[in-house]
């Protein structure tokens, strides 16, 4: 079984840079670097937004979003999950999906309604 | 047939089959993880006596540590190029940089649990101590495997065992600490940021 257009198999040796990525799928150290500097603005954003009085109203997506984008970016280019099989995807995904999922059942559960400045619910 | 498909390897799937084993082992562990934070979610804001986390969180000092624990992740990253261009002085160097940073992180947590327990809050005071506790420990007990298993890899790089060919093993502990760093994130943002 051959890895689908534009994406490696689970192993394999080292080739030879080209572009961002090398032969094997995975980023170049200097995609790594870019992501960690990226990373770095994001945290300094995620808590600057914290200190800033006029996100307030906002806070809760803002924060969430930027979080999410953190997340993604560790996940796609450190974990290589953008790279890599399918399979991985898979492996990875349905259960954070489901984990979500049941997150947001109990918090409708329990704390009755969601509102985009919170858990406003839970007093 | 591209160079990425002639090195895969020959299993049924076409996929490292440790690899696999350890997606799906890092699937369970989001499982784990979500019931946590959605324990921590589900009774936030019901304590019934204090301290309470506007009270004790000290987001300048978790900043310091997100951000030690992000440059971790990239020492773990450039670690893993290292050895897989056969560079094992600089993957000696990364790897044992990546543990450290872990261990400086762990530091960060053990001087923030004393300074919660010194200020009241145990995992018996209230629902935020139990639930803050638990999730945190557990995330800081991931961090410590990780760093006996970087450890582990560093010795065996001293030693000699460690090159190219074991690069897939190198893989494997990265993956295991990059999602101790997304866990990171998430908790980062949902307990310290979100009050």
């Amino acid at each position: 079984m051959s890895a689908p257009p534009g994406r490696a198999g689970g192993g394999g040796a080292t080739l030879p840079t080209t572009g961002g990525t090398r032969e094997h799928g995975h980023p170049t150290v200097g995609v790594y670097l870019r992501v960690a500097a990226a990373l770095v603005i994001l945290t300094v954003l995620e808590v600057g937004v914290f200190y800033v009085p006029a996100f307030h109203p906002v806070l809760v997506p803002v924060l969430l979003v930027l979080s999410a984008v953190k997340f993604a970016l560790v996940v796609m280019f450190y974990m290589h999950l953008s790279a890599d099989s399918r399979v991985f995807s898979f492996l990875f995904g349905a259960p954070l999906v489901l984990a979500v999922v049941v997150l947001v059942a109990l918090l409708f559960l329990f704390l009755g309604a969601l509102t985009l400045r919170g858990a406003a619910g839970a007093g | 047939m591209t160079h990425a498909a002639a090195a895969a390897p020959h299993t049924s799937m076409g996929v490292d089959s440790r690899k696999m084993a350890f997606w799906a082992f890092i699937g369970s562990e989001c499982l784990l993880f979500g019931s946590l934070i959605s324990t921590y979610l589900v009774y936030k804001g019901r304590s019934v006596v204090g301290p309470y986390p506007h009270d004790i969180l000290n987001i300048p000092f978790t900043s310091i540590s997100t951000f030690d624990l992000l440059m971790s992740s990239l020492m773990m990253v450039l670690a893993l190029a290292a050895v897989q261009r056969g560079d094992m002085k600089w993957g000696k160097i990364w790897l044992f940089s990546t543990a450290l940073l872990g261990t400086v992180f762990l530091g960060g947590q053990v001087i923030e649990f004393t300074d919660f327990v010194h200020k009241g809050l145990t995992l018996q005071t209230n629902l935020f101590g139990c639930t803050f506790f638990v999730l945190t420990g557990t995330h800081g007990a991931h961090v410590t495997v990780g760093v006996v298993w970087l450890l582990t890899l560093w010795v065996r790089a001293l030693q000699g065992k460690l090159g190219p060919a074991n690069a897939m093993t190198v893989e494997i502990t990265g993956l295991y600490w990059h999602f101790v760093d997304v866990v990171w994130i998430v908790i980062f943002t949902v307990v310290y940021l979100i009050q």
